[in-house]
């Protein structure tokens, strides 16, 4: 029986619910504790650091040797920027760190942190991408006029003529609240200094072991080979572990400085104030449509804050690129303007968070298609039937190729689902008691599994994204696989483990994944953008066929067939119109052992290597949440929630599962929740779990999930990526939902998140109209 | 995210703790439950010299009736109103008021006198001791007084205690079942500080109103009573319009403060919600739960 398609249990759960999970604070024992002073202003010059003589703290003076972090686009409208790893004279954000302190626990590093008197000389800041692009406003970097790091453009020939004559067109604004990924565990490193051998260890909670040991040996100026970045479990990631933080940097010549064990343990204050945000973008859509409500030509400026500085190594690019590249989504048009910027403010930097910019712009596509639902005086459901994709593969007005996809029959199969009809009349019987309920919808698509046929457009200096896979088997016939994804709650050494069982015969239970090591894995590009299962799950899977076809000439020999002849499955390699078998472990034995009974070099044949790099294959899905709105306390809560998505070829449904649920949950946060706020002298004002709302169990509804499976034709497996699925739809069901509901007051909605104190404000000028 | 040092005591008794305070005075802190001065001594917002640790005192952890009153000691935890404690309408309203005040974990710890000696205006039995007319305890090592509600909330996070008094005792009047309660309280998520809570209580004789209280919490800098509104429930039949009215006027005359979390005229909208729904759930013929509830 064929393993993948089933739901079998993750290998991973037994430890982690049991306590037997190492993350990077279980190595604390023993090691010096680091604490950073941070800047408590936004935008100033240094002007002193007093360290008492007791102390021992280091600032960038003491780094000799170091260099600044330095990410690169080859792009001609990309300004360059650089990091330095502690501010040198200038601050540009609230927790840019200065000061790096020791202490022998983390209070006495704390206590130490605090005796460091940093004074700054504090200039005005710009934290919103509309005041920093105004004519004179402060420059966060000299050389970036208008803080614009990335101005990116494209326009197709008859844009303007579309517009021209088009039956209706209009323009909407959107604006997206800035987010934190916040994965459970912050951040946190373990640099250990062995003094044998003169390399340095950092165990650190990251999601791209190898991209950080290249980017702390270059900025160290030393050859990898003196460094091994391993992580260990990590609590979350969700793109805020994929950038090179400088801490980690410091963390390591600190070890090498004292030639001892160093441990940082990011905490949550910190975590907010100075790890990576997202999502804080300001949109601007018009739109054409003709009199049959499809749509033409959309004409889009893009305003993406990229805070303070590009991070290494995906760069300030990836949140305004992948926006004017994935606008068009699921809708079929031929005429598109975009513009699109990553503009500098004295904020925290951005990194990837789940989703990146689609949570944003499928936000602002499916906002603008019921704005226009509701002028042609139709069904929200009846505008995106009108303007999906159907016919298959297509290309998109940016020449994007999508693989096959089920955009109109996943909205299908929702809608029957819910039954729209019954919920419309009953949205009715309750406006006349006065309560209000509403339908939201949202269809998307998503690239996932990407490699460097898709990245290399971007023309960065640091381009991923193949996997490789080496595959081994032993002489007890375990296998084990090393991969250069690095899995981090996705349960990925399950999902693959199945792949390889299918490919082998081998027993699930005997099949080791081994990642998260840069000593034992090859070199790999980490795990984010929904790519692992189907990059690392598609050189795993040819790895394991590989392997496989060794394992089968092999046994060929010992049961004198035919190669072709031979089939392996449930742990034997048994002879087609034969009746003879061997199992795989006699087998791995005898190439090990007594491999002089076979011609060639038979242990040679008990390990393979595979790489995959493909440009990547469309996802999709529509979401429906049903709502209800308390209009005197702008209350939003969940009623229902529906997903009909489809990732391809489902190797783990149940992890599939999980991983959908999981995203729905961060996109009601981003929808209803969460928000990172700067005042106007670039304070951050949320730094505590008490003022950035996380949504909780009690939160979120329970998520009826409808799975389709368009085998794609684009991966080695057939498999789509989901891990970002999730987030993507879920803000614009929610908020369209929110909008239906108060359809009687006429409120429209074009910001995420919604809080109730805002919806409250837009329900009571709506009444006050009225 | 660590406290700055401190100095730890652990008292054994009522006595050794208030003459600690008296040897401290602003310098010491008492340490009950400990869920919100351990949080702010780890962001290092607090920083007591001295931390005097109660939860040895056993016999300062009890709940007595005693003539019409409820007697809470200094350390009864919020779980203890989990289950009903008195008789009367406070039997089933006790319990529903405290699964409002954050989480299962968080009950087992805190304390109700900790919540009122920390006088958030947030916290709902600050609302309960102020609208139900508590007396407060406290005790030194000269002797006890007995402080009103009224007089015991001063301010955001300010009481009337002094620097070495222990809040030893509550006294809450054990109402009779003449009386209707109700409570409603605003928060974002389940567990969370409220935005706006509303209390109401009101004493039938004759289907009529013969005397109200009406409480709002997390408007103002402490709990408030609203006069006008408890007036115009005087006299009055129950009914959904004066709900409304009253709701009204309690919106009217608050004073509410602004914050990240809501501003003044949200409070204000919230005030209106939480009293209408509070007036609701104590006279209405449904109870209102609502989204918000």
């Amino acid at each position: 029986m064929s393993l993948v398609g089933q739901r079998l249990k993750r290998r991973e759960d037994g430890p982690l619910i049991r306590g037997f999970g190492r993350y990077v604070s279980d190595m604390a024992a023993g090691a010096t504790f680091l604490r950073f002073v941070r800047s408590s202003f936004a935008c100033g010059t240094i002007t002193d650091v007093t360290i008492p003589d007791n102390i021992r703290a280091y600032t960038i003076e003491d780094l000799v040797g170091v260099d600044p972090i330095r990410p690169l686009l080859f792009r001609p409208d990309y300004v360059a920027t650089e990091q330095s790893v502690l501010a040198k004279t200038h601050i540009r954000f609230v927790g840019e760190p200065i000061v790096a302190v020791l202490g022998s626990s983390p209070e006495e590093a704390e206590d130490n942190a605090e005796r460091v008197i940093v004074a700054i000389d504090a200039t005005p800041a710009v934290t919103d991408v509309d005041a920093a692009t105004t004519t004179g406003a402060v420059r966060v970097h000299e050389q970036a006029a208008d803080n614009t790091l990335v101005d990116a453009k494209m326009r197709t020939e008859g844009l303007n003529d579309a517009f021209a004559n088009a039956a209706e067109t209009f323009e909407i604004g959107i604006e997206s609240g800035r987010q934190s990924a916040m994965p459970l565990e912050a951040r946190g490193g373990h640099a250990s200094f062995d003094r044998r051998t003169g390399r340095v260890t950092l165990h650190a909670s990251v999601q791209a072991p190898h991209q950080v040991r290249t980017g702390v040996a270059d900025a160290l100026g030393i050859d990898e080979a003196l460094i091994r970045v391993v992580a260990p479990d990590v609590g979350g990631g969700f793109g805020q572990k994929m950038q090179l933080s400088t801490e980690y940097v410091v963390a390591v010549w600190l070890a090498r400085h004292i030639r001892g064990d160093v441990i940082w343990i990011e905490d949550r204050h910190e975590n907010l104030m100075a790890s990576y945000h997202s999502r804080d973008q300001r949109y601007t859509l018009k739109a054409a449509f003709d009199d049959n409500a499809r749509l033409l030509a959309l004409d889009a400026d893009l305003r993406c804050n990229v805070g303070a500085y590009s991070t290494y190594p995906v760069t300030c690019g990836v949140e305004p690129l992948m926006a004017m590249g994935e606008l068009p989504g699921p809708y079929d048009f031929r005429e598109y303007g975009v513009r699109s910027r990553g503009i500098a403010t004295h904020t925290c930097p951005m990194a990837p968070y789940r989703g990146v910019s689609r949570p944003v712009i499928t936000f602002a596509i499916e906002r603008l298609m019921d704005t226009a639902a509701r002028r042609f005086g139709i069904e929200p459901a009846e505008i995106r039937r009108r303007n999906l994709i159907e016919d298959f593969p297509y290309t998109s007005v940016t020449g994007t190729r999508y693989d096959h996809g089920s955009y109109r029959e996943a909205l299908e199969k929702a809608l029957e689902t819910i039954d729209l009809p019954s919920f419309r009349g009953s949205q009715q019987e309750a406006r006349a008691d006065g309560r209000y309920i509403g339908i939201g919808f949202s269809t998307f698509n998503e690239r996932t599994g990407y490699g460097t046929p898709t990245f290399s457009t971007r023309s960065m200096e640091i381009t991923p994204g193949y996997e490789m896979v080496d595959i081994t088997m032993d002489p007890s016939g375990g296998i084990e696989a090393r991969i250069g994804a690095s899995p981090h709650g996705q349960g990925l050494a399950t999902s693959l483990s199945q792949i390889i069982a299918d490919e082998t015969g081998v027993d699930v239970r005997k099949i080791t994944i081994v990642h998260g090591d840069t000593d034992r894995t090859p070199y790999g590009w980490g795990t984010f953008a929904s790519r692992s299962i189907v990059i690392s799950g598609g050189a795993t899977k040819l790895a394991a066929a590989k392997l496989a076809e060794q394992i089968s000439t092999l046994a060929a020999h010992l049961l004198q067939a035919n190669p072709r002849d031979v089939v392996l499955s449930a742990g034997r390699a048994a002879a087609r119109g034969k009746d003879a078998d061997v199992g795989i472990a006699e087998i791995a034995r005898l190439a090990y052992h007594q491999s002089h009974q076979f011609t060639g070099n038979a242990y040679e044949k008990m390990s393979a290597r595979a790489s995959y790099d493909p440009a990547g294959a469309f996802a999709n899905a529509c979401h429906v949440a049903i709502v209800e709105v308390d209009p005197s306390t702008g209350q939003v809560q969940i009623k229902r929630y529906l997903t009909v998505e489809d990732a391809g070829r489902l190797i783990n449904p149940m992890i599939a599962d999980g991983q959908v649920r999981g995203g729905i949950a961060q996109g009601i946060g981003n929808a209803l929740y969460e928000e990172i706020i700067y005042d106007d002298a670039g304070n951050i004002l949320t730094t505590s779990l008490a003022d950035y709302l996380v949504p909780t169990a009690m939160e979120i509804p329970d998520i009826e999930i409808v799975h389709l499976e368009t085998i794609s034709d684009a991966t080695i497996t057939g498999a789509k990526g989901l891990g970002e699925g999730g987030t993507i739809g879920a803000p614009a069901a929610v908020i369209n939902a929110v909008v239906d509901a108060l359809q009687p007051l006429g409120v429209e909605i074009f910001e995420m998140p919604i809080t109730p104190q805002r919806l409250r404000e837009l329900i009571r000028d709506a009444q006050s109209m009225q | 995210m660590k406290p700055a040092p401190f100095e730890y005591r652990a008292p054994a008794s009522a006595e050794e703790a208030t003459k600690i305070l008296a040897e401290t005075g602003d310098d010491g802190r008492i340490l009950a439950g400990g869920q919100t001065l351990v949080a702010a001594m780890n962001f290092r917002m607090a920083r007591p010299a001295v931390l005097i640790d109660i939860n040895r005192v056993g016999d300062l952890d009890y709940l007595h009736t005693e003539g019409g009153t409820l007697k809470i000691g200094a350390l009864t935890r919020h779980v203890a109103f989990e289950q009903p404690v008195v008789d009367g309408p406070l039997s089933a309203f006790l319990p529903y008021v405290a699964h409002h005040i954050a989480h299962l974990p968080i009950r087992m710890r805190g304390t109700f006198a900790g919540s009122c000696a920390h006088a958030d205006p947030a916290a709902e039995w600050c609302l309960v001791a102020r609208t139900l007319d508590a007396e407060m305890v406290a005790r030194s090592s000269k002797g006890e007084r007995v402080i009103l509600a009224a007089d015991f909330f001063v301010s955001i996070l300010t009481t009337d205690l002094a620097d070495d008094e222990l809040l030893a005792e509550i006294r809450l009047p054990i109402l009779d079942d003449s009386w209707r309660l109700g409570f409603a309280e605003f928060a974002r998520r389940a567990g969370d500080f409220a935005l706006t809570m509303g209390l109401a209580a009101a004493k039938i004789a004759d289907g009529r109103i013969v005397e109200a209280k009406i409480g709002i919490g997390a408007v103002e800098d402490r709990p408030v009573r609203i006069d006008a509104a408890e007036q115009a429930l005087v006299g009055e039949t129950p009914s959904p319009q004066l709900f409304e009215t009253v709701a009204d006027i309690a919106a009217n005359t608050v004073d509410p403060t602004s914050d990240l979390h809501a501003s003044a005229t949200y409070r204000r909208d919230l005030t209106r919600a939480m009293t209408r729904r509070a007036l609701q759930q104590a006279l209405g013929d449904a109870p209102d739960q609502g989204p918000g509830g």
